[in-house]
Protein backbone atom coordinates (compact mmCIF):
# COMPACT_ATOMS: atom_id res chain seq x y z
CA UNK A 1 0.00 0.00 0.00
CA UNK A 2 1.62 3.37 -1.13
CA UNK A 3 2.01 6.09 1.60
CA UNK A 4 1.93 8.82 -1.19
CA UNK A 5 0.40 9.59 -4.32
CA UNK A 6 1.48 9.35 -7.73
CA UNK A 7 1.36 13.17 -7.75
CA UNK A 8 3.71 13.57 -4.64
CA UNK A 9 5.92 10.84 -5.90
CA UNK A 10 6.61 12.89 -8.96
CA UNK A 11 7.20 16.18 -6.72
CA UNK A 12 9.74 14.21 -4.79
CA UNK A 13 11.35 12.54 -7.77
CA UNK A 14 11.57 16.16 -9.55
CA UNK A 15 13.46 17.75 -6.53
CA UNK A 16 15.48 15.30 -5.80
CA UNK A 17 16.70 15.68 -9.53
CA UNK A 18 16.40 19.39 -9.64
CA UNK A 19 18.07 19.87 -6.02
CA UNK A 20 21.29 17.59 -7.72
CA UNK A 21 21.31 20.00 -10.13
CA UNK A 22 21.37 23.11 -7.75
CA UNK A 23 23.73 21.82 -5.28
CA UNK A 24 26.10 20.26 -7.55
CA UNK A 25 26.25 24.06 -9.57
CA UNK A 26 27.04 25.88 -6.18
CA UNK A 27 30.00 23.61 -5.34
CA UNK A 28 30.98 23.90 -8.99
CA UNK A 29 31.14 27.86 -9.18
CA UNK A 30 33.06 27.55 -5.50
CA UNK A 31 35.92 27.38 -8.35
CA UNK A 32 35.65 30.61 -10.19
CA UNK A 33 38.80 32.38 -9.62
CA UNK A 34 40.12 29.55 -7.91
CA UNK A 35 40.78 26.82 -10.30
CA UNK A 36 44.29 25.91 -11.47
CA UNK A 37 44.50 27.35 -15.02
CA UNK A 38 41.97 29.74 -15.92
CA UNK A 39 40.66 27.53 -19.17
CA UNK A 40 39.58 25.09 -15.85
CA UNK A 41 38.07 27.70 -14.20
CA UNK A 42 36.02 28.91 -17.12
CA UNK A 43 35.07 24.94 -17.74
CA UNK A 44 34.19 24.26 -14.53
CA UNK A 45 31.46 27.78 -14.21
CA UNK A 46 30.45 26.48 -17.53
CA UNK A 47 29.46 23.47 -16.00
CA UNK A 48 27.71 25.17 -13.44
CA UNK A 49 25.70 27.36 -15.54
CA UNK A 50 24.27 23.85 -17.23
CA UNK A 51 23.24 22.91 -14.04
CA UNK A 52 21.97 26.18 -12.94
CA UNK A 53 19.68 26.00 -16.29
CA UNK A 54 18.64 22.17 -15.54
CA UNK A 55 17.65 22.91 -11.96
CA UNK A 56 15.58 26.24 -13.41
CA UNK A 57 13.64 23.61 -15.53
CA UNK A 58 13.13 21.38 -13.50
CA UNK A 59 12.50 22.82 -10.31
CA UNK A 60 10.24 25.19 -12.24
CA UNK A 61 8.36 21.91 -13.17
CA UNK A 62 8.09 20.54 -9.43
CA UNK A 63 6.76 23.90 -8.22
CA UNK A 64 3.94 23.03 -10.61
CA UNK A 65 3.01 19.49 -8.82
CA UNK A 66 3.29 20.41 -5.24
CA UNK A 67 0.20 21.04 -2.69
CA UNK A 68 0.57 24.94 -3.38
CA UNK A 69 2.08 26.17 -6.70
CA UNK A 70 5.85 27.22 -6.34
CA UNK A 71 8.14 29.12 -8.48
CA UNK A 72 11.56 27.84 -8.68
CA UNK A 73 13.23 30.36 -6.51
CA UNK A 74 10.51 29.30 -3.88
CA UNK A 75 11.89 25.79 -3.95
CA UNK A 76 15.63 26.81 -4.30
CA UNK A 77 15.61 29.59 -1.20
CA UNK A 78 12.58 28.67 0.88
CA UNK A 79 12.99 24.94 1.68
CA UNK A 80 14.72 23.29 4.43
CA UNK A 81 17.57 20.83 4.80
CA UNK A 82 15.82 17.99 5.43
CA UNK A 83 13.51 18.58 2.70
CA UNK A 84 16.10 18.80 -0.28
CA UNK A 85 16.96 15.69 -1.33
CA UNK A 86 20.00 15.80 -3.61
CA UNK A 87 22.51 13.12 -3.15
CA UNK A 88 25.19 13.30 -0.48
CA UNK A 89 28.08 12.94 -3.06
CA UNK A 90 27.17 16.28 -4.39
CA UNK A 91 26.96 18.29 -1.00
CA UNK A 92 30.81 16.62 0.06
CA UNK A 93 33.07 20.08 -0.21
CA UNK A 94 34.90 20.49 -3.20
CA UNK A 95 38.39 19.51 -1.56
CA UNK A 96 41.26 19.32 -4.07
CA UNK A 97 41.51 19.90 -7.24
CA UNK A 98 41.48 16.10 -7.94
CA UNK A 99 38.57 15.41 -5.29
CA UNK A 100 35.80 17.82 -7.88
CA UNK A 101 37.26 15.40 -10.73
CA UNK A 102 36.53 12.45 -8.90
CA UNK A 103 32.95 13.67 -8.20
CA UNK A 104 32.92 14.99 -11.85
CA UNK A 105 33.15 11.98 -12.49
CA UNK A 106 31.17 9.48 -10.69
CA UNK A 107 28.35 11.67 -11.16
CA UNK A 108 28.37 12.54 -14.69
CA UNK A 109 28.68 9.30 -15.97
CA UNK A 110 25.75 8.48 -13.46
CA UNK A 111 23.88 11.02 -15.11
CA UNK A 112 24.71 10.06 -18.40
CA UNK A 113 23.55 6.80 -18.39
CA UNK A 114 20.33 8.36 -16.05
CA UNK A 115 18.99 10.88 -18.41
CA UNK A 116 19.68 8.68 -21.80
CA UNK A 117 16.86 6.52 -20.01
CA UNK A 118 14.70 9.42 -18.83
CA UNK A 119 14.95 10.69 -22.24
CA UNK A 120 11.51 7.68 -22.34
CA UNK A 121 10.08 8.63 -19.79
CA UNK A 122 6.05 8.72 -20.25
CA UNK A 123 6.25 11.97 -18.90
CA UNK A 124 6.63 14.29 -21.39
CA UNK A 125 8.40 17.29 -19.03
CA UNK A 126 11.02 15.33 -17.53
CA UNK A 127 11.73 13.17 -21.33
CA UNK A 128 12.22 16.90 -22.28
CA UNK A 129 14.41 18.02 -19.89
CA UNK A 130 16.57 14.91 -20.40
CA UNK A 131 16.98 14.83 -24.17
CA UNK A 132 18.68 18.68 -23.63
CA UNK A 133 20.42 17.88 -20.71
CA UNK A 134 22.23 14.70 -22.30
CA UNK A 135 23.80 16.77 -24.47
CA UNK A 136 25.40 18.91 -21.69
CA UNK A 137 26.27 15.70 -19.34
CA UNK A 138 28.41 14.26 -22.15
CA UNK A 139 30.66 17.34 -22.23
CA UNK A 140 31.12 17.32 -18.07
CA UNK A 141 31.58 13.00 -18.57
CA UNK A 142 34.87 13.64 -21.34
CA UNK A 143 36.02 16.25 -19.34
CA UNK A 144 36.09 14.29 -16.08
CA UNK A 145 37.38 11.46 -17.45
CA UNK A 146 40.15 12.54 -19.82
CA UNK A 147 41.30 14.24 -16.17
CA UNK A 148 40.85 11.16 -14.45
CA UNK A 149 43.15 9.54 -16.90
CA UNK A 150 45.78 12.60 -17.05
CA UNK A 151 45.90 12.81 -12.83
CA UNK A 152 45.94 9.36 -12.38
CA UNK A 153 48.55 8.45 -14.95
CA UNK A 154 50.38 11.37 -14.42
CA UNK A 155 53.03 12.41 -11.52
CA UNK A 156 53.39 10.49 -8.11
CA UNK A 157 51.51 13.73 -6.64
CA UNK A 158 48.75 13.55 -9.65
CA UNK A 159 48.15 9.79 -8.65
CA UNK A 160 48.07 10.11 -5.06
CA UNK A 161 45.84 12.43 -5.09
CA UNK A 162 43.69 10.86 -7.77
CA UNK A 163 43.70 7.42 -5.38
CA UNK A 164 42.82 9.70 -2.33
CA UNK A 165 39.94 11.26 -4.16
CA UNK A 166 38.57 7.66 -5.19
CA UNK A 167 38.85 6.15 -2.72
CA UNK A 168 37.28 8.44 -0.05
CA UNK A 169 34.17 9.47 -2.11
CA UNK A 170 33.52 5.79 -3.17
CA UNK A 171 31.27 5.47 0.12
CA UNK A 172 29.14 8.05 -1.46
CA UNK A 173 28.33 6.40 -4.92
CA UNK A 174 25.84 3.97 -3.49
CA UNK A 175 23.47 6.01 -3.24
CA UNK A 176 22.46 7.25 -6.36
CA UNK A 177 21.31 4.09 -7.12
CA UNK A 178 18.88 3.74 -4.01
CA UNK A 179 15.15 3.14 -5.11
CA UNK A 180 12.70 4.88 -2.75
CA UNK A 181 8.77 4.70 -2.44
CA UNK A 182 8.61 7.65 -5.29
CA UNK A 183 10.59 5.99 -7.35
CA UNK A 184 8.95 2.48 -7.23
CA UNK A 185 5.62 4.43 -7.74
CA UNK A 186 6.97 6.39 -11.24
CA UNK A 187 8.61 3.61 -12.05
CA UNK A 188 5.03 1.23 -12.75
CA UNK A 189 4.17 3.97 -14.49
CA UNK A 190 7.04 3.87 -16.81
CA UNK A 191 8.09 7.69 -15.58
CA UNK A 192 11.08 7.14 -13.50
CA UNK A 193 14.38 5.09 -14.91
CA UNK A 194 14.89 1.58 -14.04
CA UNK A 195 18.03 1.58 -11.03
CA UNK A 196 19.48 -1.83 -11.07
CA UNK A 197 20.37 -2.07 -15.11
CA UNK A 198 21.82 1.76 -14.78
CA UNK A 199 24.31 0.44 -11.61
CA UNK A 200 25.91 -2.59 -13.84
CA UNK A 201 26.29 0.47 -16.79
CA UNK A 202 27.99 2.36 -14.09
CA UNK A 203 29.84 0.14 -12.60
CA UNK A 204 31.73 -1.20 -16.23
CA UNK A 205 32.19 2.55 -17.05
CA UNK A 206 33.75 3.87 -14.44
CA UNK A 207 36.06 0.61 -13.45
CA UNK A 208 37.36 0.82 -16.53
CA UNK A 209 38.18 4.44 -16.49
CA UNK A 210 39.54 4.13 -13.26
CA UNK A 211 41.72 0.82 -14.39
CA UNK A 212 42.85 2.68 -17.24
CA UNK A 213 43.96 5.58 -14.74
CA UNK A 214 45.91 3.46 -13.00
CA UNK A 215 43.78 4.05 -9.74
CA UNK A 216 42.77 1.56 -7.52
CA UNK A 217 38.91 0.84 -6.90
CA UNK A 218 37.96 0.57 -3.74
CA UNK A 219 35.96 -2.26 -2.31
CA UNK A 220 32.35 -2.14 -2.30
CA UNK A 221 31.73 -1.91 1.71
CA UNK A 222 29.76 0.39 3.71
CA UNK A 223 27.65 3.02 1.48
CA UNK A 224 26.36 5.90 2.97
CA UNK A 225 22.33 6.58 2.70
CA UNK A 226 19.94 9.35 3.81
CA UNK A 227 19.43 11.86 1.21
CA UNK A 228 16.21 10.52 0.25
CA UNK A 229 14.81 10.42 3.58
CA UNK A 230 16.14 14.50 3.65
CA UNK A 231 18.85 13.42 5.93
CA UNK A 232 22.29 14.87 4.63
CA UNK A 233 26.09 15.30 6.11
CA UNK A 234 26.71 18.44 7.87
CA UNK A 235 27.96 20.22 4.50
CA UNK A 236 25.03 21.01 3.03
CA UNK A 237 23.49 23.30 6.17
CA UNK A 238 26.34 25.35 5.17
CA UNK A 239 25.45 25.58 1.82
CA UNK A 240 21.80 26.71 2.32
CA UNK A 241 22.95 29.02 4.92
CA UNK A 242 25.16 30.59 2.85
CA UNK A 243 22.74 30.30 -0.52
CA UNK A 244 19.28 31.24 1.29
CA UNK A 245 20.92 34.20 3.35
CA UNK A 246 19.49 36.72 1.19
CA UNK A 247 15.77 35.65 1.07
CA UNK A 248 15.37 34.70 4.25
CA UNK A 249 16.39 38.01 5.67
CA UNK A 250 15.13 40.19 3.13
CA UNK A 251 11.81 37.99 2.21
CA UNK A 252 10.62 39.14 -1.68
CA UNK A 253 13.82 40.90 -2.40
CA UNK A 254 14.49 41.02 -6.17
CA UNK A 255 17.20 42.66 -8.17
CA UNK B 1 60.39 36.77 -16.62
CA UNK B 2 58.32 34.03 -14.63
CA UNK B 3 58.59 30.68 -15.69
CA UNK B 4 55.30 29.72 -17.42
CA UNK B 5 53.63 27.22 -15.55
CA UNK B 6 50.54 26.80 -17.71
CA UNK B 7 50.93 23.87 -20.18
CA UNK B 8 51.72 24.54 -23.45
CA UNK B 9 50.39 27.26 -25.46
CA UNK B 10 47.49 26.59 -28.46
CA UNK B 11 46.56 29.44 -31.17
CA UNK B 12 42.89 28.96 -31.46
CA UNK B 13 40.92 29.31 -34.89
CA UNK B 14 36.71 29.20 -35.18
CA UNK B 15 34.75 28.92 -37.68
CA UNK B 16 31.51 30.92 -37.10
CA UNK B 17 29.39 29.43 -40.07
CA UNK B 18 30.08 26.30 -42.68
CA UNK B 19 32.11 27.71 -45.14
CA UNK B 20 33.81 30.61 -43.67
CA UNK B 21 37.21 31.21 -42.65
CA UNK B 22 38.59 30.31 -39.86
CA UNK B 23 39.94 33.09 -37.72
CA UNK B 24 41.96 33.43 -34.99
CA UNK B 25 40.26 33.60 -31.91
CA UNK B 26 43.07 33.75 -29.54
CA UNK B 27 44.86 31.32 -27.25
CA UNK B 28 44.69 28.66 -24.78
CA UNK B 29 47.28 26.60 -22.21
CA UNK B 30 46.89 22.86 -22.71
CA UNK B 31 48.71 19.28 -22.47
CA UNK B 32 48.03 17.96 -25.43
CA UNK B 33 45.61 18.24 -28.41
CA UNK B 34 42.51 17.18 -27.23
CA UNK B 35 42.52 19.26 -23.97
CA UNK B 36 43.42 22.26 -26.19
CA UNK B 37 40.51 21.25 -27.93
CA UNK B 38 38.15 20.91 -25.03
CA UNK B 39 39.91 24.29 -23.50
CA UNK B 40 39.33 26.27 -26.59
CA UNK B 41 35.14 25.14 -26.77
CA UNK B 42 35.18 26.06 -23.15
CA UNK B 43 36.73 29.99 -23.26
CA UNK B 44 35.73 31.03 -27.38
CA UNK B 45 32.37 29.03 -27.53
CA UNK B 46 29.93 29.33 -24.57
CA UNK B 47 27.69 31.87 -26.45
CA UNK B 48 26.84 29.89 -29.58
CA UNK B 49 30.14 31.73 -31.84
CA UNK B 50 31.32 29.00 -34.14
CA UNK B 51 30.35 25.59 -35.82
CA UNK B 52 34.06 24.53 -36.42
CA UNK B 53 37.22 24.88 -33.83
CA UNK B 54 40.92 24.73 -34.72
CA UNK B 55 44.18 24.43 -32.50
CA UNK B 56 47.38 24.90 -33.72
CA UNK B 57 50.56 24.79 -31.20
CA UNK B 58 51.78 28.41 -30.85
CA UNK B 59 55.46 26.92 -32.17
CA UNK B 60 54.32 25.33 -35.46
CA UNK B 61 53.42 29.23 -36.20
CA UNK B 62 56.14 31.04 -38.20
CA UNK B 63 55.52 34.59 -37.51
CA UNK B 64 57.19 37.61 -39.97
CA UNK B 65 59.56 39.62 -37.48
CA UNK B 66 58.43 43.39 -37.03
CA UNK B 67 62.02 44.81 -37.82
CA UNK B 68 61.33 43.54 -41.69
CA UNK B 69 58.41 45.12 -41.99
CA UNK B 70 59.55 47.78 -44.64
CA UNK B 71 60.97 44.96 -46.48
CA UNK B 72 57.73 42.73 -46.78
CA UNK B 73 54.80 45.01 -46.89
CA UNK B 74 56.25 48.89 -47.73
CA UNK B 75 57.29 47.48 -51.61
CA UNK B 76 53.00 47.21 -51.75
CA UNK B 77 52.22 50.67 -50.57
CA UNK B 78 53.99 52.87 -53.06
CA UNK B 79 52.49 51.45 -56.02
CA UNK B 80 49.16 53.10 -56.29
CA UNK B 81 48.34 51.11 -59.73
CA UNK B 82 48.01 47.32 -57.30
CA UNK B 83 45.08 48.96 -55.68
CA UNK B 84 41.78 48.24 -57.71
CA UNK B 85 40.99 52.19 -56.98
CA UNK B 86 43.77 52.87 -59.04
CA UNK B 87 41.37 52.90 -62.43
CA UNK B 88 38.28 54.62 -62.70
CA UNK B 89 35.37 52.78 -63.38
CA UNK B 90 33.69 53.22 -66.83
CA UNK B 91 30.62 54.66 -66.45
CA UNK B 92 27.58 52.89 -67.00
CA UNK B 93 29.54 49.94 -65.82
CA UNK B 94 27.17 49.11 -63.63
CA UNK B 95 28.64 44.75 -63.36
CA UNK B 96 31.62 45.36 -62.45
Amino acid sequence: MNTITKQQALYKYSLRLGDNALIHSYRLSEWCSNAPILEEDLALTNFALDMIGRAQAILGYAGQLGDMEKTADDLAYRRGEREYYNNLIIEMPNGDFANTIARLLFVSVYEFYFFSELQNSSDPTLAAIAAKTLKEVKYHMAHARDWVLRLGDGTDESRSRMQAAVSALWMYTGELFETDEAAAILQDANIAVDMPPLKEKWNAIVRQILADAAIAIPADEYMQTGSSKGVHTEHLGHILSEMQYLQRTYPEAIW
Amino acid sequence: MAVDSQLASWEVFMQSKPGANYIHAGGVHAADKNMALQNARDTYTRRGEGTSIWVVPTDAIVASNPDDNDMLFDPANDKVYRMPTFYTMPEGAKAI
